[in-house]
């Protein structure tokens, strides 16, 4: 038995593992204190609960409690850690350096501060997904703050270099942030050894509830500080104001510390899953897998079916739960910048699926979104005159459009 | 976003797909749209030289389930039209017909000028000269 839909779309957001759900109750009727109620029980069992959630998370990323900063999310973290230091560091600098597949969460941050002083250099990646180490070394100016690269991406799965990159940044003496939203809780991150100084990352995406992020602010060689971007009573160590979202925190904290003790079952499971997907649905003639094969987290897949478009592929598999690339829907009519970013052909960004595996996902969910694909694809293509062209031999690109 | 019954059922049982002899005197191809905004429309035309009426449509249509579906609606109204009739064809008919939102009436655009575009072959075809639509489209 099968339960349809199937959800395929975990890296926009995971669903609760219900044994977070469960430590989260008592803490919404029963223990429902402010955690900054330094006068009775209420306050102390929240603040106490908050304690036990912040030394999970920082044992999931090698921090220190002190060092994990509450945030509502990854994008307000991203905010905070970005034009966090724009503020905090203007007297040594304003360069900052970033890549043009980053997060929108990122790439607005850097814009907003960009309207108010700073430089900002992009980077651009290579066809599969990585930074150009080369490109990357020559970016850096004696005016340079910050880098921001994320560490797994959101719509590829292809995880950076991120000791390399920040042991670059290191030795030009800049700070070094990453987005790990789509990292964190799947694969280990360490930010020592990774040599990170700041880090964003978010519980819904490891199976803990919306709401609730983190920004990894780091406390020793080099003591790092941002300058808060709310103002307020001085909570997380004055520089993210607010009441603390106890039961959130508390569900962060579990989905932390299941992800640290089933990662690596997690991780063997997916990576077959995943592999075993992308094979059969290689099996289709034109498609091709986007992004690094090798240097990818294990439960994503991002795959391109040629002469199909995305969109109308959505709907033929509506069954599953998915995500395109491209972006019929807009009122640009662009395709994902991430892979436009890879010099993909516009084409093939308009023709591409991501599948976004989770602890929950099965093998008989994974079965039935192959033959879901599969024929979609074929049925598509039999009313694609793009494919048609192809088969007849003609080169679509000599062919003029008519654009509209 | 949610499709409307008459898209989804365009895009499940597509009428008229297919190819015409595209080098046929009485076929007219429209070839409209361009794959970077991920929308192609192709739609054939065959006439009956004596009666001028549509006798069959065929299309191809590479695209999201609204633009599948204008040009599966399109290859039905064309049948049994003369040219003439089939140049009345609006596309906010298509619109309201399917339903279509705001966001996806580009694709009824796509079908008419692919409507268009298919008489206006079979026209040079029969040594008669292009019509001009003088349509804005908003």
């Amino acid at each position: 038995m099968i339960n349809l839909p199937i959800y395929l779309d975990n890296n926009a957001t995971t669903p609760v593992d219900p044994r977070v759900l469960d430590d989260m109750m008592p803490y919404f009727t029963q223990h429902f204190g402010n955690a900054s109620s330094r006068n009775h029980s209420f306050g102390w069992s929240a603040e106490k609960a908050v304690d036990a959630a912040r030394a999970q998370i920082a044992n999931l990323v090698n921090a220190d409690s002190k060092e994990i900063i509450f945030t509502s999310g990854a994008t307000e973290s991203n905010n905070l850690a970005i034009k966090g230091v724009f503020e905090m560091y203007a007297a040594k600098g304003n360069h900052f350096i970033t890549a043009t597949t980053e997060h929108k969460a990122v790439l607005d941050a850097c814009a907003h501060i960009e309207k108010l002083g700073a430089k900002i250099t992009y980077l651009d990646v290579q066809e599969d997904g990585l930074i150009d180490i080369e490109a990357y070394k020559a970016a850096f100016t004696p005016q340079t703050v910050l880098v921001t690269i994320m560490y797994g991406n959101n719509e590829l799965g292809v995880l950076q270099d991120i000791k390399l990159l920040s042991s670059i940044a290191k030795s030009n003496n800049v700070l070094f942030h990453t987005d790990a939203t789509q990292a964190v809780g799947k694969i280990p991150v360490d930010v020592l050894a990774d040599g990170i100084d700041l880090m964003s990352f978010t519980s819904h995406k490891m199976y803990g509830p919306k709401g609730v992020g983190a920004l990894y602010v780091r406390r020793k060689n080099p003591r790092v500080k941002v300058t808060a971007q709310m103002d307020g009573g001085g909570h997380e160590r004055g520089m993210r104001s607010g009441t603390l979202n106890v039961p959130g925190i508390v569900g962060f904290g579990k989905a932390a510390e299941l992800c640290a003790n089933e990662m690596a079952a997690d991780t063997a499971r997916l990576t077959k899953l995943r592999n075993r997907l992308e094979k059969e649905l290689l099996t289709i003639e034109e498609s091709y897998v986007n992004g690094n094969k090798e240097h990818r987290l294990p439960h994503v897949a991002n795959i391109s079916f040629k002469f199909v478009e995305g969109e109308g592929l959505m709907m033929g598999v509506k069954d599953l739960a998915v995500s395109s690339g491209s972006a019929c829907t807009s009122a640009s009519l662009e395709p994902s910048y991430v892979l436009k970013a890879l010099g993909l052909d516009d084409e093939l960004a308009h023709s591409s699926l991501r599948f976004g595996l989770s602890r929950f996902t099965t093998d008989q969910e994974i079965d039935y979104a192959i033959d879901c694909v599969k024929q979609a694809v074929l049925k598509l293509r039999d009313m694609s005159p793009l494919w048609e062209m192809f088969k007849d031999g003609i080169d679509l690109k000599s062919v003029v459009w008519q654009e509209h | 976003m949610a499709y409307s019954e008459k898209v989804i059922d365009h895009y499940s049982n597509p009428r008229n797909i297919g190819t015409l002899d595209k080098n046929s005197n009485n076929v007219g191809t429209g070839l409209v749209g361009a794959p970077e905004c991920g929308d192609v429309m192709r739609l054939q035309i065959e006439v009956d030289d004596s009666t001028g009426i549509i006798k069959d449509a065929k299309f191809k249509t590479f695209g999201c389930g609204s633009a599948i579906a204008s040009s599966s609606l399109a290859t039905e109204w064309l049948k049994g039209k003369t040219i003439d009739e089939a140049l009345h064809i609006d596309n906010m008919d298509i619109v309201e017909e399917l339903a279509l939102p705001p966001v996806k009436i580009h694709c009824s655009v796509l079908a008419e000028d692919a409507i268009r575009t298919a008489i206006n072959d079979y026209r040079a075809k029969q040594g008669l000269h292009a019509l001009v639509s003088d349509k804005k489209h908003y």
